[in-house]
């Protein structure tokens, strides 16, 4: 069955900012692998005549005035910062060091 | 213990209202019925007795000075589940990413209990994020089954119904994607609602796949959910996929179910919701339930559901993309953990290295299968082909609701089993839902109510009743009919504890 391997595993953590450990990457290449194949069944009878259903809700644009409305505070909104300075939220470095 | 914690959430309203008792002591009562059992169960990952107290304060001062309590169940208290926020109290969502985030807002479901004058007491431990059918995945330690404390209370929010079956509280608030209400109710014996898609807003309630998360409520009796159902339901213009119309009124279906008259009602056992793989307890339960519906005057038929077998790969494919794509807010720099913010590490580096450590293995899983489904190559075999399963299962509602007015199955196919047992295979813990999630996809109500115990291990077992989107008052109908003519399962417990 082997529908994933252990590089698209390491591959699937990268797209999803997940520094797993090796350890974790023979685990979840065999729980993955065994997971895909119960759920490929969903293939026997999505024939192409059926529309998908993307919603159980009708949805509909929901619009309203462009109204000034109360909202956070900047003290409230950095309240749950992991680093704030200035009134900002403080971020690592974002671009490398010979930029 | 205090009788106040045996009463009903009807029972206590009636009492505080009347002037018989304060909501304070009320209150009271819970908190200190929480101090003597919770270190045994672990129902709440937070208490706020201060809160609790204040609010029932508020209550009482109200009664005092002759003004209409301000809902039918103000001064009740409740237990929340950790995945509404709450503001300036802890909001965990049973993960380590969120430990000691303070939320600066409230959801909808809290400010409409707050405005309800219920008091809340605490907060309820969860599979992280929702994800999960036993709070295993708690990043706080799994909650224990009051029933049986080497047992699950069910997932994933097995800390609202342990809460109540422990009489720790008369009312909880759960959330149900998959069966997050449901299952933790029928293992429980308690009593679980999922609303209509729609029918209670997603404001506030933290996000693990939109299309399906729905609050609800749980209580022990199907008329304290209904009374919690109305306080918590109805239109909000902060989420967008709120329905915009007159919530049921389920109040009036569970009295008027009670009387226990269900002719006229016509109900579908799901033949696709048996069979191999069910626990033969939890079908003998199941059959004496369906007997005990045809006495109440209800007129049951098989209805053919051919579809349904594929609602649960259908659902662990779009649950983890809709996840996978959620999650990503959980990125280190606005709120919640960061590590490795040492200067030697890159934002992306803290990125990922704080999803590794904040996030747990069920979560990570659910990413990383939502992120394949997603991805270019696979999209069309995986969640494509989900979605036309869900058509196609919507298709299978919609035509058993033109023969019936609910159709009807066990909650869960096996008793609840022992902490540790499913934890390591996750393709055996999904099972769990096999039987709730179709209603999650149609986005239709449904409802856990207690059947008894198991014939085979004196454990809990539930029947589910669903309905049409929009016609939740039809499981209240019918539930509160069956519940009067069953009688009270959960008393059972209450004497074997008696008996110590």
């Amino acid at each position: 069955m082997s529908n994933i391997s252990r590089d698209e595993v390491a591959h699937l953590a990268k797209l999803a900012r997940m520094a797993v450990t090796e350890e974790e990457l023979d685990t979840f290449a065999g729980q993955l692998d065994q997971i895909l194949d119960a759920v490929a069944k969903v293939g026997e009878v999505a024939g192409d005549d059926i529309p998908p259903t993307s919603h159980a809700a009708a949805l509909t644009n929901v619009f309203r005035t462009d109204e000034v409305r109360p909202g956070l505070s900047q003290d409230e909104a950095l309240a749950g910062a992991p680093a704030a300075e200035e009134g900002r939220f403080r971020v690592p470095r974002i671009l490398g060091e010979q930029q | 213990m205090s009788d106040l914690t045996r009463l009903t959430a009807a029972e206590l309203a009636e009492k505080i209202h009347a002037g018989e008792v304060s909501a304070a002591e009320t209150t009271q009562a819970h908190l200190d019925r929480i101090a003597a059992v919770d270190d045994d169960v672990h129902a709440f990952l937070h208490v706020d007795a201060e809160g609790a107290l204040e609010a029932a304060r508020a209550v009482d001062a109200g009664i005092a000075a002759g003004t209409a309590p301000a809902s039918p169940l103000a001064g009740v208290p409740l237990a929340l589940k950790d995945v509404l926020t709450t503001r300036g109290v802890p909001t965990t969502c049973g993960s380590k990413t969120l430990e000691g985030w303070l939320p600066p807002y409230d959801a909808t479901v809290t400010r409409r209990l707050r405005d309800a004058g219920v008091p809340i007491l605490g907060k309820t431990n969860m599979d992280e994020f929702a994800m999960g059918s036993s709070t295993e995945n708690s990043a706080y330690g799994p909650t224990r089954n009051p029933w049986d404390l080497d047992r699950i209370p069910g997932g994933s929010g097995g800390g609202s119904s342990a809460s109540l079956a422990a009489y720790e509280a008369p009312l909880a608030i759960g959330t149900d994607t998959g069966g997050s209400i449901r299952q933790p109710a029928a293992v429980t014996a308690t009593v679980g609602v999922k609303p209509t898609y729609g029918g209670v807003s997603r404001y506030g309630l933290v996000a693990f796949s939109s299309s399906l998360d729905q609050a609800g409520p749980c209580g022990r009796t199907v008329l304290d959910a209904a009374l919690l159902h109305e306080v918590i339901a109805g239109h909000d213009p902060m989420d967008a996929t709120s329905i915009d119309a007159p919530v049921p009124a389920v109040v009036d279906a569970a009295r008027e179910g009670a009387r226990g008259d269900l002719s006229g009602v016509r109900v579908g056992v799901v033949r696709e919701l048996s069979g191999e793989g069910y626990q033969g307890g939890v079908l003998r339960s199941f059959e004496a339930a369906v007997a005990q519906l045809k006495e109440l005057g209800a007129e049951v038929v098989e209805v053919s559901c051919p579809n349904f077998t594929y609602a649960l790969p259908a659902y662990y494919l779009i649950a983890p993309s809709e996840c996978s794509s959620n999650l990503a807010r959980f990125d280190a720099m606005r709120y919640g953990l960061r590590v490795a913010d040492d200067g030697n590490h890159s934002a992306e580096e803290v990125m990922s290295l704080t999803r590794e450590e904040g996030f747990g293995a069920e979560v990570k899983r659910r990413v990383m299968l939502g992120t394949y489904a997603l991805s270019s190559g696979y999209y069309d075999a995986y969640y494509g082909s989900a979605q036309k399963v869900r058509t196609l299962i919507t298709r299978d509602f919609t035509a058993a609701f033109e023969q019936v007015d609910v159709l009807v199955s066990p909650t869960t196919p096996v008793t609840p089993f022992k902490l540790g047992e499913k934890v390591d295979d996750p393709l055996a813990m999904y099972l769990n839902d096999i039987c709730s999630i179709p209603a999650n996809l149609a986005g239709n109500a449904a409802m856990s109510v207690p059947s008894g115990l198991s014939d085979e291990d004196g454990l809990p077992v539930g029947l589910q009743i669903m309905a049409p989107a929009l016609a939740d008052d039809r499981l209240y109908r019918v539930g509160a009919a069956y519940e009067t003519a069953r009688g009270p399962v959960l008393d059972k417990l209450g004497e074997l504890e008696a008996a110590k």
